[in-house]
C-alpha cells in the first residue's frame, strides 16, 4: 500500500464511473476496543460485494482523504483515508490507517466481486 | 502411546499468544496436533508497518503466516476451515458443529484446546467455543474428550473463577516466539522481545505460563 496520489485516484474513479461495481465498505475500532479502553465505544460495520453504480465520483480534501459516490438514489461517503495500492489495474483499494497502522476504514470498487 | 490433540480456534494467530507453549510441549512428548483454523482473519486491522496488506491481499498473507507459527510450534497437521472473519456468530449452527463433530470423529482427540464461551472477549472466539462445547456436549459422557479453554474477559474470575490447568513453558519459549513472529502483518514482534540483560527473565515472568480452564460439562 501507498499513501494516496489524489491525482491518480481520480483518475481512477473517473474510469469507474456509470458501471455497475461491487464494493467493499468497512469502517472499525476493532474487536478489542473496548477490552483495552473501557472510554472506548466498539463498533464495526462492513458491507462487501453490493453492487453499486454511480454517475459522480471525487477524492477532496488535504489527506486524509474523503471520497464520494453519486449514485441514482443516494451516496457513498468514506472520510479517513490515507492508502491505496497503486499496482491494482482493475479495482480501486483505498484503505485509512490510523497511526500505529491499523486499518480504521476501507473504501474499495471493482467490476468482480472481493 | 501418542496422544490426540484437536485446536479449534477462529483466527491465525489465536495460537500464538493462548497456546503455542503448550502445543510445542505436546508436541515434544510426543502428541499429534490438528489445528483447526476457522477463519483467515480477512477482517483484521494490522496491515503491517508501514501498511504492506490490504483487505484483498490479507487473507492469502495470513494463510501463510499461519502455516509458518504452526510449522515453528511442530503441529503436523492445519486445517483451514474456510469460514470468514467476523461472521461465526452468524453461521448454521447445525452446519458449523457439523464441520466440528466430524474432526472430533477423524482425529480423536483426547483434549480439545478452544475459547471459552461468553469469556474470550472476540465474538468469533466466544461462538467458536460455544460450538465446540455444543457439539461435545450432545456426546455420551465415555465419549467425550477433556476441553480445555483460554479465557481472557474481564470479569472471567467472578464469573467462572481461575483457570484450573497451569503449564509451564519456559523451556519452549522460543517456538512460542517463532510463532509471535510468524505473524508479521499482526504483530510488531521486536517489542515483545525486550531488551539487556533482564529480557530473558522478563520473557519467563510475561510468557512462561500458559493457563487454561477445563470445561464441566455438568
Amino acid at each position: 500500500m501507498q499513501l494516496i496520489n489524489p491525482v491518480t485516484v481520480q483518475l481512477r474513479l473517473n474510469e469507474l464511473r456509470d458501471q455497475d461495481l461491487f464494493i467493499h465498505l468497512e469502517m472499525t475500532t476493532g474487536a478489542y476496543a473496548a477490552h483495552h479502553d473501557s472510554s472506548k465505544h466498539p463498533a464495526a460495520t462492513f458491507i462487501s460485494n453490493a453492487v453499486i453504480r454511480y454517475s459522480n465520483g471525487s477524492i477532496e480534501g488535504p489527506g486524509p482523504y474523503r471520497v464520494g459516490l453519486k449514485t441514482d438514489n443516494g451516496w457513498v461517503y468514506s472520510e479517513g483515508l490515507t492508502h491505496w495500492d497503486e499496482e491494482e489495474r482493475e479495482r480501486l483499494i483505498l484503505a485509512g490507517h490510523d497511526t500505529q497502522g491499523k486499518l480504521v476504514v476501507a473504501l474499495q470498487l471493482g467490476r468482480t466481486p472481493f | 502411546m501418542t496422544q490426540n490433540i484437536l485446536v479449534i480456534l477462529p483466527h491465525p494467530d489465536d495460537e500464538a499468544f493462548g497456546l503455542s507453549g503448550t502445543l510445542a510441549k505436546y508436541i515434544s512428548e510426543g502428541a499429534r496436533v490438528t489445528y483447526a483454523c476457522l477463519t483467515l482473519g480477512e477482517m483484521g486491522r494490522n496491515m503491517g508497518i508501514p501498511p504492506f496488506a490490504n483487505r484483498v491481499t490479507l487473507p492469502a498473507i495470513r494463510a501463510l503466516e499461519l502455516e509458518e507459527s504452526c510449522k515453528a510450534i511442530g503441529i503436523q497437521d492445519v486445517r483451514k476451515l474456510g469460514y470468514h472473519d467476523k461472521t461465526i456468530e452468524f453461521e448454521d449452527k447445525d452446519a458449523l458443529d457439523a464441520d466440528i463433530l466430524s474432526l472430533i470423529r477423524e482425529v480423536r482427540p483426547e483434549i480439545v484446546f478452544t475459547f471459552y464461551p461468553g469469556h474470550s472477549v472476540h465474538p468469533d472466539h466466544d461462538a467458536t467455543g460455544a460450538a465446540v462445547v455444543r457439539t461435545i456436549s450432545r456426546l455420551p459422557k465415555e465419549e467425550r474428550p477433556i476441553v480445555r479453554c483460554i479465557a481472557f474477559s474481564k470479569n472471567k474470575d467472578e464469573a467462572i473463577g481461575k483457570p484450573d490447568v497451569h503449564v509451564d513453558i519456559r523451556g519452549f519459549l522460543k517456538q512460542k516466539l517463532a510463532s509471535i513472529q510468524a505473524h508479521r502483518s499482526q504483530f510488531q514482534a521486536a517489542e515483545l522481545l525486550g531488551k539487556g540483560k533482564n529480557a530473558k527473565k522478563e520473557m519467563e515472568s510475561r510468557f512462561g505460563n500458559e493457563s487454561f480452564y477445563t470445561y464441566r460439562f455438568d
